[in-house]
């Protein structure tokens, strides 16, 4: 498990991150998200001791992290790059060696990931010869080359064609299946709500929310309403306790103020009509974000 | 292997990485990569060709200043000294003497005459007589020089000369290399990857390690095409004379190397981008060309060349230089040596510390100051 306690960040005069507390755990894809400026960057640099934090530790497995135990991470910074000269598998192989796999055990690496990834045959072209889309995907592949057993990754999915999204998740969540606690910031909120399990939200350096996605939806639900009948409607205006939110053709979409007036509304229905479809409302990542940061 | 199998359980044990190895790493991919550029193989075949080509043109042309020609009767051939210096006609009567010396075919010639010259021989001129070879047959009182010239003042001058391009160039060309090496990484942000895995001194270190070897290799190059160049040419006392002085030189080199090598890393880390590179490294490149100028105009100046001596920027030109003129005494070298290493030390500290505090600021040109400070 990555713990980061209480983790503290200044530019200058400029505070960028305040008591940031968050858990990535075990065989979990953790979304990481935040406006423009929120601090995600920041933290994943602390994380991976780019940075240094003012206050606050990083702790895995327990530990505190030593400048060696870095090189069992995996990183995808936010600002891409690799050498435009060297071509892509001796790239791979070098920063495979660099994280102390030895040459052997690179290669081997770097030729598995590469064919996972779809750039088997762009092997020993230099990066500046592929394309945004394939650069990425070869950035990708310089995150994961040293068998890392975490994984911090900002932005791993922007420029990405939906084909590549599948083929980088695929390659991304058998890390987390084999036990890698996998953080990724993402403002793709759509992204980040079908893949991640677990969700951090921080806002003006801040965290406003973690937990499970599940878990925070069902937190964030509110009580509002969704009934569908065959029939009309619009009896559903004049039930006490109940504010009706949108009406048409046998459709409402109601707040109530407790839970069994939604019941009341709902035993009315079928006394009355054919129901359709009575659910409560959960709420989208986007609109727990937009609640969370406000 | 299948991409499931590939992430080792958490918390299991990864091979130790020592600094020596990571350093290695560093330095050779600098060194491939280096390697691999087209530009950098040309500059040095076009550098190394000029080396040899001056050396045997030079050597072709000194062959080809004519030995001055005598010619000699050979009745008195046993009675003259050494006279290897000359291009030798042998001929047996007076009047081919005369004939050839007429002819301007010789400068000089020399016959037997035991009757008016207690030497036994006259020396025949057609208007004048080469004075070397009068000073050569004459009887020579001896001689006593108070203040030798220790050395031919233009054979110092060529040898200032080459210590001072060889300096000048090497430094020039790897510090820059290494200076747009420090760029390209922070323009193409992998210097942030790198920093995640391995420390800014490290990453400083294999540099520095990287472009060392390739100098020193392009000045082994030059060294022994230069040697080969002598010795084709038959001027193998050159040789002789600059060696103790360039093995000197050598050992200079490799410290002020560091030195300047060190300062271009620092300076290149403060910006990030090659257009900006430039400024900060004149004024680095400006203590390179300083030496060199002043090695070259004042290589007969003891005074100045004392001073370059122990200036750890000029030293490695300086004080070879001295010890080719045989000026220096045996401890200068070693006191000089210790200077260079020492301020060596200390800016290799600040200039890791300058490196590791800007590297990850982009954008606009760092501070000197913001980045000594950290």
């Amino acid at each position: 498990m990555l713990e980061v306690r209480g983790v503290g960040r200044s530019f200058g005069d400029r505070r960028v991150l305040h008591d940031v507390t968050f858990d990535v755990l075990p065989g979990r894809m953790t979304g990481f998200v935040g406006s423009n400026g929120a601090g995600k960057t920041t933290t994943m640099r602390i994380i991976l001791g780019v940075l240094s934090a003012d206050a606050g530790t990083v702790r895995l497995d327990g530990d505190d992290l030593l400048p060696e135990d870095r090189r069992r991470f995996g990183y995808m910074p936010e600002e891409r790059g690799l050498y435009p000269k060297m071509r892509v598998a001796e790239q791979l192989v070098y920063l495979a060696r660099l994280h102390g796999l030895d040459q052997a055990r690179a290669k081997r690496n770097t030729a598995d990931l590469l064919d996972q990834l779809g750039l088997g045959g762009r092997a020993g072209d230099t990066v500046q010869s592929l394309s945004l889309g394939n650069q990425q995907r070869a950035q990708i592949a310089a995150a994961l080359v040293h068998d890392p057993e975490v994984l911090v990754l900002d932005e791993p999915f922007s420029g990405l064609d939906p084909i590549a999204v599948e083929t980088v998740l695929a390659v991304l969540k058998s890390r987390a299946d084999a036990g890698a606690p996998v953080l990724f910031s993402s403002h793709q909120l759509d992204i980040v709500e079908r893949l991640c399990d677990d969700l951090i939200v921080i806002a003006a350096g801040s965290i406003r929310a973690t937990g499970s996605r599940e878990g925070l939806r069902e937190e964030h639900s509110g009580q509002r309403y969704e009934l569908l009948v065959a029939g009309d409607a619009s009896w559903v205006r004049e039930m006490p306790g109940v504010r009706v939110l949108e009406l048409a053709d046998g459709r409402a979409l109601f707040d109530v103020d407790a839970p069994s007036i939604a019941q009341g509304v709902l035993r009315r229905a079928i006394a009355a009509d054919t129901v359709r479809g009575f659910v409560r409302m959960r709420p989208s990542l986007a609109q727990i974000f937009r609640e969370v940061i406000r | 292997m299948t991409a499931q199998a590939l992430p080792k359980p958490v918390g299991a044990p990864r091979a130790k990485l020592s600094a020596a190895r990571v350093i290695r790493l560093v330095a050779a991919r600098e060194v491939i990569a280096r390697l691999r550029s087209r530009s950098f193989l040309v500059s040095t075949g076009i550098l190394l060709a000029i080396v040899l080509g001056s050396i045997v043109v030079g050597g072709i042309a000194s062959a080809n200043a004519e030995l001055p020609k005598v010619a000699i009767q050979r009745s008195v051939i046993n009675a003259l000294p050494d006279m290897s210096g000359y291009a030798q006609t042998l001929v047996s009567e007076v009047s081919e003497v005369e004939e050839l010396v007429r002819a301007g075919e010789v400068d000089a010639g020399i016959v037997s005459n035991s009757e008016v010259s207690p030497l036994g021989i006259t020396v025949i001129g057609l208007d004048s007589i080469p004075p070397g070879l009068l000073a050569q047959l004459s009887v020579a009182p001896d001689l006593r020089i108070l203040e030798p010239a220790e050395q031919d003042p233009f054979l110092a001058y060529l040898v200032a000369l080459g210590f001072g391009i060889v300096f000048f160039l090497s430094t020039i060309t790897f510090g820059s290399t290494i200076a747009q090496s420090v760029v390209e990484e922070k323009q193409t942000r992998i210097v942030e990857l790198l920093l995640a895995t391995i420390s800014a001194r490290l990453l400083l270190a294999g540099k520095v390690v990287g472009n060392s070897i390739l100098s020193f290799g392009q000045t082994l190059l030059i060294a022994l095409f230069s040697s080969i160049g002598l010795l084709i040419t038959g001027q193998n006392s050159v040789l002789v004379q600059v060696g103790p002085s360039a093995a000197w030189f050598v050992v200079f080199f490799v410290f002020g190397f560091v030195l300047l090598a060190s300062m271009f890393a620092a300076a290149a880390s403060l910006v990030s981008r090659q257009e900006d590179l430039g400024a900060v490294i004149s004024p680095i490149t400006t203590l390179v060309m300083l030496p060199y100028f002043a090695v070259i105009f004042f290589n007969d100046n003891p005074t100045v060349l004392a001073i370059m001596s122990y200036v750890p920027f000029s030293a490695p030109v300086g004080m070879p230089m001295r010890l080719f003129l045989g000026e220096a005494l045996w401890w200068e070298p070693l006191v000089s040596l210790l200077v260079l290493a020492v301020t060596t030390g200390f800016v290799i500290v600040v200039g890791a510390r300058i490196y590791s505090n800007a590297l990850l600021r982009t954008g606009t040109r760092v501070k000197l100051g913001e980045a000594l400070r950290g």
